[in-house]
């Protein structure tokens, strides 16, 4: 008695050709497709020659720069003599921004701490796995939540004063209720109405460290004072 | 010429360098990249959509790309520049005033060490927006999170070295903070890093060290892990 095959198998010696998986399907289990298969190209030449024209255009960029501007030398340093304001570089302004209202224990240590923890454990909460807009489902509960979380934290920030970081959360929270007060489905109202936690909470956590740190760089004169940039140019 | 060149491919010495004949096709192509050293990091093809440049935007190449920028330059001022409270800021001077395109080096090396961390940074927004830190490409966003902090910590380090007030008082301001640390641990660890109390001499050799080797070597092997595991997990 001869046995019925299942399956066929095609087998190629052409080196030139693309190697196929081959899946052996019996024919109690049926067959489906859940991922089509994706458009692939060969790595030489079309990354690496994207790769090579990407550096390039990096090193012109950065000579342009360089021999337009020169890297500041100011005096030699001297203990004797603190400058007025004594500032940070410009990736630390936001924290020194934050030193000026809380004690340096919060500012200085607890704050970036938090950060870069909180940073790290992005991938292992499942707040961040999910992909469904904040209004998806309980949007009552969800409000409710919302706007205590909100109120601890705006209190907070009013207590110490801090209104440069007050005024882009306010900002930010009024676009996060913008769905839950519209039911538009369509254009910028439908997008925010799509947009998960994690994206509000990551999108306001960059949108204060923009606003400390331009603050911080351009708008903080002699003791920490409030100065318009173009203050100085007469 | 067509024909010299195919006598160039052909011959042993370039068989013995590179193994594989021009990348005309698709075969030789494949072995261009595995057996190839430095392309190897690459699977031999790629999907369409991760190639595509608005999808990373080239920033995780462009952040590596400055970390090579940088090497070089770097060691190239590492020839005119002496790590000592007397001398370091003289070589600076020396650099702007003395040696032919010193100035045009300093340049390089400065803009390029402020465009890494706003790039590294740009990279981690991206992954974060794409969601692509989702299993299995966890722990590669924790590695990415180790690469951010000494991606400032080098360009950190590199501030306090032409020993100028900006450079003092900027670093004097961070180790003030560190001080904040409760239990006197904060004291400590100021003390460890600056060598005494003050930002002085030991400061600076141990800025030096930390900048030119320490976390230079750190990031090169954190970096080729993440490179790594950027192919393990799947790639972009
Ligand atoms: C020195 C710093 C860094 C370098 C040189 C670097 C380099 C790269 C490169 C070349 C890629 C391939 C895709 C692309 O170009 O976007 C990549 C992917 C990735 N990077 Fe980084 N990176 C750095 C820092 C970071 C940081 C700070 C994070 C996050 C906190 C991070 C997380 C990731 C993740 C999760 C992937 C996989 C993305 C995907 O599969 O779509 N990296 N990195």
């Amino acid at each position: 008695m001869e046995i019925k095959k299942d399956f066929n198998v095609e087998s190629s010696s052409d080196a030139k050709k693309v190697p196929k998986r081959i899946a052996f399907i019996k024919s109690r289990t049926s067959a489906r497709v859940r991922q089509e298969e994706e458009d692939m190209v060969m790595t030489v030449p079309n990354l690496v020659v994207r790769e090579i024209i990407a550096f390039e255009i990096l090193v012109i960029v950065l000579a342009i720069i360089s021999l337009l501007f020169n890297a500041p030398l100011e005096w030699i340093a001297n203990p004797e003599h603190t400058p007025n304001p004594a500032k940070a570089p410009w990736y630390f302004l936001g924290l020194q921004e934050l030193l000026h209202y809380f004690p340096p224990i919060v500012a200085g240590v607890i704050f970036p701490s938090l950060v870069i923890v909180a940073l790290i454990v992005i991938p292992y909460f499942s707040v961040n796995l999910k992909q469904e807009g904040l209004w998806k489902q309980s949007r009552q509960q969800t409000l409710v939540v919302l706007l205590v979380s909100v109120g601890i934290v705006s209190t907070t920030l009013l207590l110490f004063s801090v209104y440069v970081m007050l005024v882009p959360t306010l900002m930010i929270v009024g676009l996060m209720i913008v769905p839950y007060v519209s039911s538009r489905e369509s254009g910028f109202v439908g997008w925010l109405a799509t947009r998960p936690l994690s994206w509000w909470i990551m999108t306001w956590f960059v949108t204060i460290v923009i606003v400390l740190t331009i603050v911080g760089v351009l708008f903080r004169g002699p003791e920490w004072t409030w100065t318009w940039p173009w203050h100085e140019i007469y | 010429m067509n024909r010299l060149t195919e006598q160039l491919v052909r011959s042993r010495v370039w068989r013995s360098i590179f193994r594989h004949g021009l990348p005309l096709s698709n075969r030789a192509r494949a072995e261009a990249v595995f057996y190839n050293f430095f392309l190897h990091v690459h699977p031999t093809k790629v999907r369409r959509r991760s190639i595509k440049f608005t999808y990373t935007w080239g920033l995780g190449g462009l952040s590596a790309g400055l970390f090579i920028i940088l090497t070089v330059t770097g060691a190239l001022l590492m020839l005119y520049y002496r790590p000592s409270i007397h001398q370091a800021y003289w070589d600076m001077k020396d650099l702007q005033f003395v040696v032919s395109s010193g100035q045009f080096l300093r340049n390089m090396h400065r803009w390029a060490a402020h465009a890494m961390v706003a790039i590294v940074f740009l990279h981690m927004l991206r992954v974060f927006y794409t969601g692509s830190y989702r299993p299995p490409k966890e722990f590669n966003w924790v590695i990415g999170v180790v690469l951010l902090v000494m991606t400032i910590l080098l360009s950190y380090t590199g501030y306090l070295l032409p020993w100028d007030q900006l450079s003092f008082w900027g670093i004097s301001v961070g180790t003030n903070m560190v001080r904040a640390v409760p239990f006197g641990t904060g004291d400590r660890i100021s003390y460890l890093l600056l060598g005494g109390n003050i930002v002085g001499e030991n400061a600076l050799v141990r800025f030096y060290v930390l900048h030119c080797f320490v976390i230079p070597v750190a990031a090169m092997v954190f970096m080729g892990i993440h490179f790594w595991r950027v192919r393990k997990d799947g790639g972009v």
